[in-house]
């Protein structure tokens, strides 16, 4: 059993590619405004443009396809129970039907765009951090609600939080995992049974876990202490963020891609047909 | 001309909320420049805390500590303070603080606000002189134990510290790990560096030019680390390392003169010869 296997969410792939190159900044907008592209598909053929940026995206960044992929893993359950939730409780027009429940052509069309979305969403976020180092995706952010702090919200600090809740993913699941084993050879049992079973097998990993944490926590504080670091107060950059043109050459590419996908949501199933027609 | 000591402390004591005893009840001593200096106690002993003064971590309840000539109760002293004492832990996974080796290195100067030029001098010269040159850009996690603590020393050494104190900092590492982070900090005590060095191996002492023993918030011993071998280790119940063994074998059989300090290298130099 191993819980940190293939987890990759927030996981960064140090790397000298043209996207790890981009501001932060630059990268957590251009995110943002692709995040859009999911929600505005109302059909399964408006994923297909979204896919193929992803797969750009991808090929910019020198990332293997497969490690992207690999990303959604974490919601796979998610996108399966929210796929069965819509194949089976859309009103619409009757597919076929299992007994009092039927599944309906709309709630088929539905599903597949929900859980599309929502694998798209988790690969592009993943794809984010897979770019952006930590302490540059904390940085980008800062910068960006920096206007915030006028109001007194601590940006910084929570920008400081951030970078150490991602560096720690690794070492949390690795500890998780050293837990999970130390357990199992003291005989406990974590793949038999039902949920409950399971959940409550859980709990001498959860306590030790939470123990260590907390420990791991006050020692990281007092490392950062010792380092010179006081919360809230400025500090400079090995790696300033510079936007340059490109930067906004890639922002415009993110929005001009939008405005294509609009248009493609649009016209596309049309053309499809008119082409699958000539055909 | 007469040298001022990087640490003094005077008559400090220092308790824990809920402790009934304080973990340093009275501490006198003094650490000069280039000292190289092993503190050895018991677990409880009052080193850790000491260790945190250095830094101004912790402050003393009573008696005063200056480091360089700073008082740590001072609050305007202590970026300076920090700036000036580096302190390496035992576990290097509570040190770094950055997903990428050469960012962990600049967070320390990143926080003493420093140009950009002058921050990758510093990281680059830390990466240099750990080992690391030619892994800054590789992922943290990625790297070894006996890596990361030289990745918590780098990030240390990127303050450009006078002194540095070293709280168990080789206890997870293997041999191999181990031999490599005294030769990197061997180095850095023959280039001037004043050391703190806590360790529960006896055998690390025979790098230190003094030892200073604590027992119970106390200084128990303090002298040379040849003249502690002579006798006083014993009286602390501390264990004999093979190599003193040796020595003393083969000192009572007349292969070693008398007052040799018996380090490896030494001992292996004199059987040849």
């Amino acid at each position: 059993m191993k819980l940190s296997g293939g987890f990759s969410i927030g996981q960064f792939i140090p790397g000298e590619s043209y996207i790890h190159s981009l501001d932060p900044r630059c990268k957590i907008i251009g995110a943002f405004i692709l995040f859009a592209a999911p929600f505005i598909a109302k059909s399964p053929y408006d994923f297909i443009p979204i896919a193929f940026a992803l797969a750009a995206i991808t090929r910019l960044a020198r990332i293997k396809l497969g490690t992207v992929l690999r990303s959604g893993r974490p919601v796979v359950f998610l996108v399966a129970l929210t796929i069965v939730l819509n194949v089976f409780w859309t009103p619409g027009r009757e597919l076929a039907r299992l007994g009092p429940l039927s599944i309906t052509e709309e709630g088929v069309t539905l599903a597949f765009c929900v859980g599309l979305r929502l694998y798209f969403l988790v690969m592009l976020a993943a794809l984010l951090m897979m770019t952006t180092s930590p302490m540059a995706f904390a940085g980008g952010l800062e910068s960006i609600l920096s206007p915030l702090a006028a109001l007194k919200f601590p940006v910084s600090e929570m920008a400081m939080m951030m970078t150490i809740a991602l560096r720690f993913i690794p070492t949390f699941f690795e500890e998780t995992d050293k837990i999970l084993k130390a357990q199992i050879s003291r005989g406990a049992d974590f793949e038999s049974g039902g949920i409950i079973k399971r959940a409550r097998a859980f709990i001498p990993v959860l306590v030790p876990l939470f123990v260590l944490v907390f420990a791991r926590a006050e020692n990281l504080a007092i490392a950062m202490e010792s380092r010179g670091y006081v919360p809230g107060v400025p500090r400079s950059r090995l790696n300033p963020l510079v936007w340059a043109a490109r930067e906004t050459t890639s922002i415009l590419c993110v929005i001009v891609f939008i405005i294509f996908t609009v248009l493609w949501n649009r016209y596309a199933p049309e053309l499809i047909s008119l082409w699958l027609g000539l055909l | 001309m007469e040298r001022a000591p990087v640490f003094s402390f005077r008559g400090v004591v220092y308790s824990y909320g809920g402790s009934c005893s304080p973990a340093l009840s009275g501490v006198d001593l003094e650490i000069m420049p280039g000292e190289w200096v092993a503190l050895l106690g018991a677990n409880g002993s009052g080193k850790s805390t000491l260790a945190k003064i250095c830094n101004a971590l912790l402050l003393p309840a009573q008696g005063d500590c200056f480091v360089l000539g700073m008082d740590v109760s001072a609050p305007e002293n202590i970026p300076l303070i920090r700036q000036s004492v580096a302190l390496v832990f035992q576990n290097p996974e509570d040190q770094i603080v950055a997903s990428i080796v050469e960012e962990d290195v600049a967070f320390g100067p990143e926080n003493l606000r420093l140009p950009q030029a002058e921050i990758r001098r510093r990281v680059d010269a830390a990466l240099e002189l750990t080992g690391l040159a030619d892994m800054k850009r590789r992922g943290s996690y990625t790297l070894s134990g006996g890596q990361k603590q030289r990745l918590a020393l780098a990030g240390a050494l990127a303050l450009e510290p006078r002194a540095l104190v070293l709280d168990e900092s080789t206890s997870m590492l293997d041999p191999e790990g181990r031999a490599s982070f005294l030769e990197r900090i061997g180095e850095l005590n023959t280039h001037g560096m004043t050391m703190i060095q806590i360790t529960h191996r006896m055998d690390e002492i025979f790098f230190a030019s003094r030892v200073v023993v604590l027992q119970s918030g106390r200084v128990a011993w303090d002298g040379e680390s040849s003249d502690f071998w002579d006798g006083p280790y014993l009286s602390f119940d501390f264990e004999e390392p093979p190599e003193l063994a040796l020595y003393r074998e083969l000192k009572a059989r007349g292969f070693v003169p008398s007052g040799t300090i018996p380090r490896v290298d030494d001992l292996l130099e004199s059987l040849w010869l």
